[in-house]
């Protein structure tokens, strides 16, 4: 299609750039501002410079906290993305299972994040929890509020249940896109069940894939409310990740040099890890044209 | 290359058919001889590509056996079945290389590789792709991944039939001529079984040797292209082959004679006629001769098509066309007179009996 340029098209994206810009270009220069200014109360505040961005760049709580996100992020994806493939592949296509599968897929998603956190905080108790109960029945000493490993096992099970359906939602809709012929034809050409889904299915499922993987890392990076709510950032601080340090931060101790310093470098990582991400998909999609 | 025997296949898409209505394929029965070149020919919906797909054992007919050298294959898998078939659309595996899409049927099957290079270069001359072999397959046209498509179906050796649905329909007019000598080139060669899924008659009458015409479900005849044109069995095939298609109009049958309001035609022989039913005369268009004798029509239109005039007119109320060489003038007051030996008489659309007395059906 040919495209127009036309200037007067700015005045209809005009209303949606204020709100962006109210609602995140302002607070985010707010935060800048917190990050270069050091305060002792009463509103009076002191050029800081880069300082706080050295104390944070160079403190240990910030990298363990930064090396525990992108563990559970990796972990996530490694168990998420496959296993979204896999139930994907194995949904119904036609008849009345679709519809069922979907409504049972679509169910976590539909549950509010807080509430999915106090599900599993009750869910794995030892007291009342059913799971935590079953598993010390077992013979197993499961207790997530004093194990770490725990702890990480609780966090990671709970963020495959609430949000695996997301990926497999996304695959499916790539797969219902690939019409009967390629079946039957694969059929007719004798190819494998692997070879199915290498050249015909995958290659369909490419583009919703890079979807799923963006945004299941950028949440998975930003998690706050489950962990919280189920382990508080505990046992010790185990299951901290970089946005529960920040809260910790700016509102428990109420640094907000510190924060908003640690806020901005939270920012560019995502930023930065978001973008070798969809380049690494879009190259490896560009090579094979 | 194998003699395919289909017998009283019926086939229905829910599982719940009870009337002949629900089935996509009424009843077939019927031998495709093997190294046999057929023509598939019938209108949008009438149950090719189904047939096409029972045969090469995508689908499970619902009723009925297919035999293959005599031997039951009805359950067998697509993949014991070998067969090649050649799909309506366009599909080609787009993370592949053109070389690799013509390759992949052969190596999965484990044919040598020295041999898959020799068989698909052999394919890519053929149609004409051979600059293109390293090229991806994605960001091709629509007509050049339809000869991968075909490549694929052409590629292996030793297939009991290959079987072609409308191959050719996005395709150039050109190439498409081309690649159907090829087609018949290979044909001779080979001696695959093949059908060939078309509702462009000239593509069928130019491809076959058998042309096997279907209408609503059912095979209505088999014949070579003369047969189909000279004797239609049933009314749809008179219609449907030729152009235009043939006259057909309600008559009375008295004896040897036909009735049409206060006309007579004599016939060459009394047909047979089983119970009441609706009967039609049908006649060509080639074989009504134009002149100032016989019984009186009313031209409507005179359409010139080059080397022939169709001449649309009204006989007894009933619409009727008549082919007349160019230069030969119509009268004002026009008459018609019906070549006795190309009178077909039709009893609830079927061909009721030949000029010389034969029941058929
Ligand atoms: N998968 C299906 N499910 C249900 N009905 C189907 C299915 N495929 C075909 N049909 C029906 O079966 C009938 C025969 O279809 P078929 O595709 O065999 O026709 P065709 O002769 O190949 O037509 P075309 O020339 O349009 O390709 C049609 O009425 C069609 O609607
Ligand atoms: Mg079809």
């Amino acid at each position: 299609m040919e495209k127009t340029w036309n200037n007067k098209a700015w005045f209809l994206v005009l209303p949606v750039l204020l709100l962006v810009a109210f609602s995140a270009v302002i607070p985010l220069m707010t935060v800048v501002n917190y990050s270069v200014q050091d305060t002792f109360g009463n509103n009076q505040f002191f050029w800081a410079g880069t300082d706080w961005f050295v104390e944070i760049l160079t403190s240990p709580r910030f990298w363990d906290a930064l090396w525990r996100n992108l563990i559970f992020s990796g972990v996530i994806l490694a168990i998420e993305v496959p296993l979204g493939i896999l139930i994907a592949l194995n949904m119904p296509k036609h008849g009345i299972g679709v519809p069922v599968c979907l409504v049972l897929m679509a169910l976590p998603l539909l549950i509010p994040w807080n509430v999915v956190g106090t599900i599993w905080q009750v869910f794995g108790r030892v007291d009342i929890g059913l799971l935590g109960y079953f598993l010390n029945s077992l013979g197993i000493s499961y207790n997530y509020t004093q194990n770490p490993a725990h702890a990480w096992a609780t966090v990671i099970v709970m963020d495959v249940w609430h949000w695996t359906s997301l990926v497999v939602l996304l695959c499916y809709a790539g797969l219902v896109s690939i019409p009967d012929a390629y079946y039957q034809a694969a059929r007719i050409d004798g190819a494998s069940r692997w070879s199915v889904f290498r050249y015909i299915q995958l290659p369909k499922m490419k583009r919703v894939l890079l979807i799923a993987v963006l945004l299941r890392f950028m949440d998975s990076f930003m998690i706050y409310t489950e962990p919280f709510v189920v382990t508080g950032g505990g046992p010790g601080n185990s299951t901290t990740f970089l946005s529960i340090d920040l809260v910790k931060m700016a509102i428990g101790q109420f640094d907000l040099g510190p924060a908003a310093a640690m806020s901005i470098i939270y920012f560019l990582i995502i930023l930065l890890l978001s973008w070798v991400f969809y380049t690494v998909m879009t190259q490896s999609d560009a090579e094979q044209k | 290359m194998a003699r395919i025997t289909l017998e009283h296949i019926r086939h229905a898409y829910s599982e719940k058919a009870k009337a002949a209505g629900d089935y996509a394929l009424k009843e077939v029965h019927h031998e495709w001889e093997d190294g046999g070149a057929y023509a598939l020919l019938g209108p949008s919906g009438c149950g090719k590509t189904t047939l096409l797909n029972i045969i090469s054992g995508l689908l499970t007919p619902s009723d009925g056996r297919i035999l293959f050298d005599g031997k039951d294959v009805t359950q067998l898998s697509t993949e014991e079945r070998n067969i090649a078939q050649v799909f309506q659309f366009p599909v080609v595996y787009d993370t592949m290389t053109v070389f690799d899409n013509l390759a992949f049927p052969l190596r999965n099957r484990k044919v040598p590789e020295a041999e898959v290079e020799k068989r698909v270069n052999e394919i890519l001359e053929m149609t004409d792709l051979a600059g293109m072999a390293k090229r991806r397959a994605q960001r091709l046209t629509a007509d050049q991944k339809q000869k991968i498509s075909l490549g694929r179906g052409l590629v292996r050796a030793n297939v009991n039939a290959i079987l072609f649905d409308e191959p050719l329909t996005v395709i150039d007019p050109h190439m498409k001529w081309v690649l159907r000598s090829q087609l018949k080139r290979l044909h001779r060669q080979s001696r695959f079984t093949m059908v060939y899924v078309t509702h462009d008659q000239t593509e069928a009458l130019t491809f076959a040797d058998k042309v096997v015409v279907m209408h609503d479900g059912q095979i209505v005849q088999i014949g070579t292209p003369a047969e189909l044109f000279e004797r239609p069995s049933h009314t749809f095939v008179g219609y449907f082959i030729g152009s235009p298609g043939m006259n057909i109009m309600s008559v009375a049958i008295d004896g040897a004679t036909a009735r049409i309001g206060d006309q007579s035609i004599a016939l060459s022989a009394a047909p047979v006629l089983k119970g009441q039913g609706r009967i039609e005369l049908g006649i060509r268009p080639e074989f009504i001769k134009l002149g100032r004798e016989g019984m009186p029509i009313t031209i409507n239109k005179v359409e010139d098509i080059g080397r022939q005039k169709i001449v649309r007119a009204s006989f007894c109320g009933q619409p009727i066309s008549i082919v007349v060489p160019e230069d030969d003038d119509i009268p004002a007051d026009a008459k018609v007179t019906f070549e006795k030996q190309a009178i077909g008489i039709f009893a609830d659309s079927w061909r009721a009996m030949n000029e010389t007395g034969r029941q058929e059906g």
